[in-house]
């Protein structure tokens, strides 16, 4: 790589640089990890209405068949994801706070564990319509983080009649290389969720954005789609947080989603890499999501790795199986910088969870903690993405002053990145004030 | 599964943090202040030396009083009471009485600063309401001017730095006689154009061999410590350059206009307080623009207001007004610079038709 060729790579102007973290696991081949002996599949793992379970206690299922249907088109089914016998279900803590009702399913020890269920389908004759409710019985969603339906996104931009279909690469939280490990090793099983989602969104032509530290996914890419011209394979910076749609969009198109929009109205559907991967490889079996690629790692971790997790394992058997060395911390689901820390291992591993990290943060820095009054030296907002002053917001925050910060300085443009909160010297939680003040407002709205 | 549990941390996101802290940026500061001090000690002697300390020592003291008072937990780590100490020192002339020198740290602490809530809170910055209030007070003391480098400054103090308070100072030229001086007079090189009509020449001005406030003299020495703050990020590059740029504009402007009677730039960028008042001074960042174009607005006027005060105003710096001035337009400045935001303002129409 020249350095001008790195100096040139499209980028967006802000952003920040915290340590990456993935020399530990980018190398690790994605691995899979056994069967807990029981395991809790929440009913909601997705935006929209929760499944509603098709199974009463006592049930015998076998891996891969559905154990709950959608309820209505936002919404997705769930599939079993071990052969065994239901349970009950009841309430179970979940990463977001409040308990929420699952699925309890003891796994039988001595089963082979292939996925019963399924069959197959030619994807190519199916029609867009078809595609969709394939896609939605697959119990597909966004797999970056966001867990949207993925067939209720491709279906809105049909309706909206995009042409670009962006496919994000970026993985630009630290530590996390489930990605990167995907465009590796399921390259084919990518290019067919690619085409996928060209036909079903009915999107003209196809930008894979990956950041330029995984050079190497691009050039693979690039060769493995060279025969495909609807496919382009672009290198971006490696900025956080580039992987965000809205600025991927920018940088990718140069067109900015308008505030209070969404990416449909600039012509553009992103999906994750991830999400496209299991897409290409479920469909043509017909089968439903059962499992994902997660990225554990952190200090308080012995055996790093990219692990192909069931869902439904609860995180105190995923910890134990990769070398958790118990000290005290932080676990968090997701990347450091939008993760979100758990204070349960009996949290099960859900459709959105990408990464699993065991931190040390509070601990190690307790004495760079002190929290001092702003001074408003401006490094936010020179961090910050979207092009906010986060200053600003926040000291309005601290006088509760909430309808100013939505009306005059844009607060919704937020999309809790925390850029700010990382580089702010006086270790103001500005992201957490706006978490807080967007809550406020919408509970006022409502 | 039988592990007794580990005990879980819940935090807010983001879980990293840059190693980069108030209390660092500011004791960074300090240290790219040491330098100037020491060359000031170093030109002007024990005098100089007695002021620093006296100073610094009164911000303080000022800092403690002032948290006790508003019962608040001691703020001196974050180290900002030390900087606005040795910063107003820096201003200050070389014999400045002591006593003064106490009484300039003590308002600019608690005038320039504490009556406002402490750090952050500050709309001026402190060391030069605590300059401005000198300057009016004790207009003679502040005008009062020694040459650096005379014989026997590392073992007399200069006779103005002792007086007693409110009582006249011992008469200076008697004691210089008694001593081996080689100059005794020792206007600044404003002072020189502007009154006198006599020009220093620049390398002297960068060089720091003239007569001066504390820390003014030396270009070069603030350049290089300013620029080792600039390189570690750890103030806005950008005031210094503005207010660099907009000086000599402004100054180069004038010069071109009629060359006899107004100096050319280089004068203006390396005599009086201008280097010291655009790296250490304008930059505070309580008192400047939050938003990155503002910097640049900011930063600008200083500049320009700087030549005008010195060139058309009665008093041959201008330094200080025009930083309080940036000072004051700062909330001005921030609300027509405010970013345009993502998504806002600009026409962002799909491409239909992609190449």
């Amino acid at each position: 790589m020249s350095l001008l060729g790195r100096l040139m790579r499209k980028t967006f102007a802000n952003g920040v640089h915290p340590p990456a973290h993935k020399d530990r696991t980018a190398a690790q081949p994605i691995r899979r990890l056994p069967f807990a002996s029981q395991l809790f599949i929440p009913l909601s793992q997705h935006i929209g209405h929760a499944a509603v379970a098709l199974v009463h206690p006592g049930q015998e299922v076998v891996r891969g068949e559905p154990i709950a249907r959608a309820d209505g088109f936002l919404s997705v089914p769930i599939h079993a994801p071990a052969t065994g016998i239901i349970r009950e279900i009841r309430l179970i803590p979940t990463a977001r706070g409040p308990k929420a009702e699952a699925i309890v399913l003891d796994v039988y020890a001595a089963d082979g564990q292939r996925v019963l269920y399924g069959g197959s389908q030619d994807v190519e004759r199916l029609t867009p319509a078809q595609l969709i409710d394939a896609i939605q019985e697959s119990g597909m969603v966004g797999l970056g983080g966001a867990a949207f339906p993925t067939h209720a996104k491709l279906a809105t931009a049909r309706e909206k009649q995009v042409e670009t279909l962006i496919v994000n690469g970026c993985e630009c939280e630290p530590y996390l290389t489930t990605d990167h490990r995907l465009m590796l090793e399921w390259a084919d099983d990518l290019r067919r969720g690619i085409q996928v989602a060209l036909r079903a969104s009915g999107a003209r032509r196809a930008i894979l954005g990956i950041e330029d530290n995984k050079l190497d996914a691009v050039a693979a890419l690039r060769a493995s789609f060279a025969d495909d011209d609807r496919i382009a394979v672009e290198a971006v910076k490696t900025k956080y947080p580039q992987g965000s749609a809205e600025l991927l969009i920018k940088v990718l198109l140069d067109r900015e989603v308008p505030a209070g929009g969404r990416s449909y109205d600039v012509g553009v559907v992103v999906q994750n890499i991830a999400t496209l991967a299991e897409l290409g490889k479920l469909l043509p079996r017909r089968e439903g999501l059962i499992e994902r690629v997660v990225t554990i790692s952190g200090p308080g971790i012995r055996r790093p790795g990219n692990y192909l997790v069931p869902l439904g394992t609860p995180l105190a058997f995923v910890l134990e199986q990769v070398g958790f060395t118990g000290a005290a911390g932080e676990i968090v689901l997701g990347g450091p910088m939008m993760g979100s820390t758990v204070g349960s291992l009996e949290v099960p591993v859900i459709k959105a969870v990408s990464g699993i990290l065991a931190l040390q943060g509070l601990v190690a820095d307790a004495g760079t903690q002190h929290v001092y009054p702003c001074i408003s030296c401006g490094e936010c907002l020179r961090a910050c993405p979207m092009h906010l002053n986060p200053s600003r917001l926040g000291l309005l925050a601290a006088r509760r002053e909430y309808e100013a910060m939505a009306q005059r300085f844009h607060l919704d443009a937020c999309f809790e990145c925390g850029s700010c909160t990382y580089v702010c010297p006086a270790n103001i939680p500005l992201v957490h004030y706006f978490r807080i003040a967007k809550g406020m407002l919408r509970e006022k709205a409502a | 599964m039988n592990k007794p549990p580990a005990t879980l941390e819940l935090r807010s996101a983001p879980l990293l943090h840059t190693p980069r802290t108030v209390e660092q940026i500011m004791r960074h500061v300090v240290y790219a202040l040491l330098p100037l001090c020491a060359f000031a000690v170093y030109a002007f002697g024990l005098s100089a030396a007695a002021l620093i300390g006296v100073v610094t020592v009164s911000c303080v003291g000022a800092e403690q009083l002032f948290n006790r008072l508003a019962g608040r937990v001691s703020t001196l780590a974050d180290n900002s009471a030390v900087i606005t100490g040795l910063l107003l020192a820096l201003t200050l002339p070389p014999g400045f009485p002591l006593w003064m020198g106490a009484v300039a740290g003590f308002i600019a602490i608690g005038l320039g600063k504490a009556v406002f809530g402490g750090l952050g809170g500050n709309i001026f910055n402190p060391a030069l309401v605590g300059r401005a209030f000198v300057q009016a007070a004790f207009p003679v003391a502040i005008t009062t001017w020694h040459a650096p480098f005379m014989n026997g400054r590392f073992t007399h103090f200069m006779p103005t730095s002792l007086t007693t308070p409110f009582l006249v100072p011992p008469d200076a030229p008697l004691w210089y006689g008694a001593l081996p001086v080689d100059t005794v007079s020792g206007a600044t090189p404003l002072a020189l154009h502007k009154f006198e009509h006599v020009a220093t020449g620049t390398l002297d001005l960068f060089l720091g061999t003239t007569a001066g406030s504390l820390g003014e003299t030396s270009a070069i020495l603030i350049l290089l410590c300013g620029a080792y703050l600039a390189a570690r990020r750890l103030l806005n590059w950008r005031i210094p350059v503005a207010v660099l740029v907009s000086a000599f504009a402004v100054s180069a402007a004038f010069a071109l206009a009629d060359g006899q009677r107004y100096p050319d730039p280089w004068f203006m960028l390396g005599s009086g307080g201008l280097m010291l008042g655009a790296f250490f001074m304008a930059t505070d960042p309580v008192g400047a623009p939050v938003t990155p174009r503002g910097a640049w607005l900011y930063g600008a006027l200083i500049g320009a207001v700087t030549v005008v005060i010195r060139l058309f105003g009665g008093l041959p710096e201008g330094v200080m007004y025009a930083i309080l001035l940036g000072n004051a337009a700062t909330p001005l400045i921030e609300a027509v610079t405010q970013p345009r935001v993502y998504g806002t303002g600009r026409q962002s129409a799909p491409d239909k038709n992609p190449p």
